[in-house]
């Protein structure tokens, strides 16, 4: 075990940190273990994300840090257990708005968090949310948008939602415009105003809080 | 063309007068000398604002979209595509909502011409969005991570041969030709324009033409349909030039937000000194279209400096010092920068109020900033305004935007230095909403 990568990543040290995943499998390291210091590290940049000492590029960074430790252990990952999974969430930028940035950092947030993230990507169908979540047996649907003439299309998926009663599928939206008065206007269950209140919202929700 | 005789020997200040008397004496035919009267006290209003007197009362501009059309029954695509529709409904737009500035006419885009073009930047109703969206902005990486030496050694070579094949489908043949300052010597034009006599260059060409002619209708609708409201309605416009902060063109149109935030880690010294490349063509950027538009208002639409975006440590080494300089550029041309921080600036409050930057000649407006922090930093400093959020205008009561403006003016607006606007610009909205700002605005901003 070494605390060398975890703080590279932390650092944001990308080169240092690829070189030290590549010796450590050299040196037949268990890439579970390898992992596990990753997810530290992108623990602790989430908790200063939080506390408002790491940014959006922050985030980034360590995620394509992250994107590039995985292509290597891959290779080395497939004899072991698939990690269990903490729940699906079926995400998508709702009809009407084709921004990607926000949602494809909550995408990246929820992963790296362990749920089973199904992303339908932008200008996504009302009908679309609903059928995949039908389909994928989800826990949460996540909706975004930038576009505030595109809230009234998350009013709809709520609805929708409600309609097909999706076995206690709950619903979160996200998004520059989005406030508590947004959540109450379109019927959504939660929002987070960045991408770690959003996990921090579908952890409770998936552990029944 | 300088914008008056002698302009290389006036102060910053002299040129601003004459920018203001040129904003205040417009070539425009006044229905009446009173709407003149009423166009000159509007223009007051916001001179008085930015120079930080109390104004008679306060104004109102807020950012407006596609919302003079579908406010007036009509769809996303008319309000672009159909002339007479738009021309029609922006009277009767004017004639109900009374803010004191024309609606933001720049923001309804001209997509005939992206039609003649092929223009791949932006979705349009019609072109990957439905009939009742606005346009929206295709972000990518149009310049790849390795090019920014392609960008600093020479931006209109990057530009045409580079850039502007990939966003814009017509001409994708730029890709082939020579830098234009190829031709140095007589000899070069042979080489030269070996390519414009082939068929796709000839082609770009005609395509060009079809674009020209679709701009010629444009303005002439667009100038006419201004200039009628103006003189009917006594409205000035709210900017005549627009510009963007170097980074923002960076992250905005060429390597895109997410290229950028990993090009500050992996390449910090490229990205600095490609801003640093890209002051001049901002500032030159601005002081040509508000030298024809004869309007010292400079619309600066600012993106990826907004809190979260970049560590502060980050805005101050990336985004702010290149900002600055064009700031300071376009105020040395006495033009006002008008700066709309969309997002929040909490966190930059401290930063934007830069000494270096003379008091009195700029506006901040905000979306999501907390105005009474804003109003701290910056009161007495530069004029303030916009904020009146987007959800609230788009999910609220009339009610709850009374509430809203009365509690905004008295926290920040009583000793002037502010205009009251939208914290976003403005598609769709409630209709009472958006009356009910302009009534709370004229209600209480009489009483500062």
């Amino acid at each position: 075990m070494t605390q060398e990568l975890t703080q590279a990543i932390v650092d944001l040290r990308e080169g240092d940190a690829l070189a030290l995943v590549d010796r450590q499998l050299a040196d037949g390291a268990d890439p579970v273990a390898i992992l596990a210091d990753c997810k530290a590290a992108m623990d602790v940049i989430g908790d200063r994300f939080a506390a408002g000492e790491a940014f959006i590029p922050e985030l980034i960074m360590a995620g394509e840090i992250m994107t590039g430790v995985s292509a290597k252990l891959k290779p080395h990952l497939t004899a072991t257990t698939p990690e269990e999974k903490l729940g699906v969430v079926v995400i998508g930028t709702v009809q009407g708005d084709i921004h990607d940035i926000g949602k494809d950092i909550v995408v990246t947030m929820l992963d790296i968090a362990g749920f089973d993230v199904v992303d339908l990507g932008v200008d996504v169908k009302i009908d679309k949310f609903v059928a995949t979540a039908q389909e994928r047996e989800a826990q949460i649907i996540a909706m975004s948008c930038l576009l505030t003439s595109a809230i009234d299309s998350m009013k709809k998926v709520v609805a929708a939602a409600h309609d097909a009663d999706l076995n206690g599928c709950r619903l979160m939206i996200g998004g520059a415009p989005i406030t508590e008065q947004v959540v109450a206007y379109t019927g959504a269950d939660g929002y987070g105003k960045d991408a770690v209140e959003a996990v921090e919202l579908a952890k409770q929700w998936i552990g029944g809080a | 063309m300088a914008f008056t005789d002698g302009w290389k020997d006036l102060s910053a200040e002299q040129r601003l007068d004459a920018r203001m008397d040129a904003w205040a004496n417009p070539a425009v035919e006044f229905e009446s000398d009173a709407m003149k009267q009423h166009y000159q006290d509007r223009v007051r209003l916001f001179r008085d604002v930015v120079e930080l007197r109390k104004p008679a009362r306060v104004p109102i501009a807020p950012w407006m979209s596609l919302f003079p059309g579908l406010s007036q029954g009509l769809t996303a695509k008319e309000t672009y595509y159909d002339y007479a529709k738009l021309a029609d409904a922006w009277m009767k737009f004017h004639a109900e909502y009374q803010q004191d500035v024309l609606a933001f006419s720049i923001n309804i885009v001209p997509v005939h011409i992206y039609d003649a073009l092929d223009y791949k930047l932006y979705d349009w109703p019609g072109h990957g969005v439905g009939d009742n969206s606005g346009y929206q902005y295709n972000e990518a990486e149009y310049m790849n991570a390795d090019e920014y030496d392609l960008l600093i050694n020479d931006p209109s070579s990057f530009w045409t041969r580079f850039y502007l094949p990939r966003v814009v489908g017509a001409f994708e043949p730029f890709a082939g030709l020579d830098p234009f300052t190829d031709l140095v010597e007589g000899p070069t034009l042979g080489p030269f324009f070996i390519p414009f006599g082939t068929p796709p260059v000839q082609d770009m060409l005609k395509k060009m033409i079809d674009a020209g002619n679709a701009a010629m209708e444009w303005i002439q609708n667009f100038a006419a349909m201004d200039a009628k409201a103006m003189g009917k309605y006594g409205l000035p416009g709210f900017a005549g030039g627009v510009t963007k902060a170097p980074y923002d063109i960076l992250g905005d149109t060429l390597r895109g937000t997410r290229g950028l935030m990993l090009d500050i880690f992996r390449q910090p010294d490229k990205v600095l000194e490609a801003c640093e490349r890209l002051v001049p063509l901002a500032i030159d950027w601005a002081v040509r279209s508000n030298d024809t538009t004869r309007h010292p208002f400079v619309f600066i639409p600012l993106h990826k400096g907004a809190d979260g975006f970049l560590s502060d440590a980050d805005f101050r080494k990336f985004y702010w010092p290149t900002l600055k300089k064009v700031l300071l550029g376009l105020i040395d041309e006495g033009l006002v920068p008008l700066c709309f921080a969309e997002g929040a600036y909490n966190d930059r409050l401290e930063t934007i109020h830069d000494e270096e930057i003379p008091a009195g000649k700029m506006v901040w407006m905000f979306d999501a900033t907390n105005m009474s922090e804003a109003k701290k930093h910056l009161g007495g400093y530069q004029c303030i305004g916009g904020n009146v959020p987007g959800a609230l205008l788009t999910t609220g009561t009339a009610q709850d935007m009374d509430d809203y403006v009365r509690q905004l003016i008295e926290d920040v607006a009583m000793d002037g230095g502010f205009i009251l606007g939208s914290g976003i610009v403005i598609d769709e909205a409630k209709t009472d909403c958006v009356k009910q700002m302009i009534a709370a605005g004229l209600k209480y901003g009489s009483e500062v």
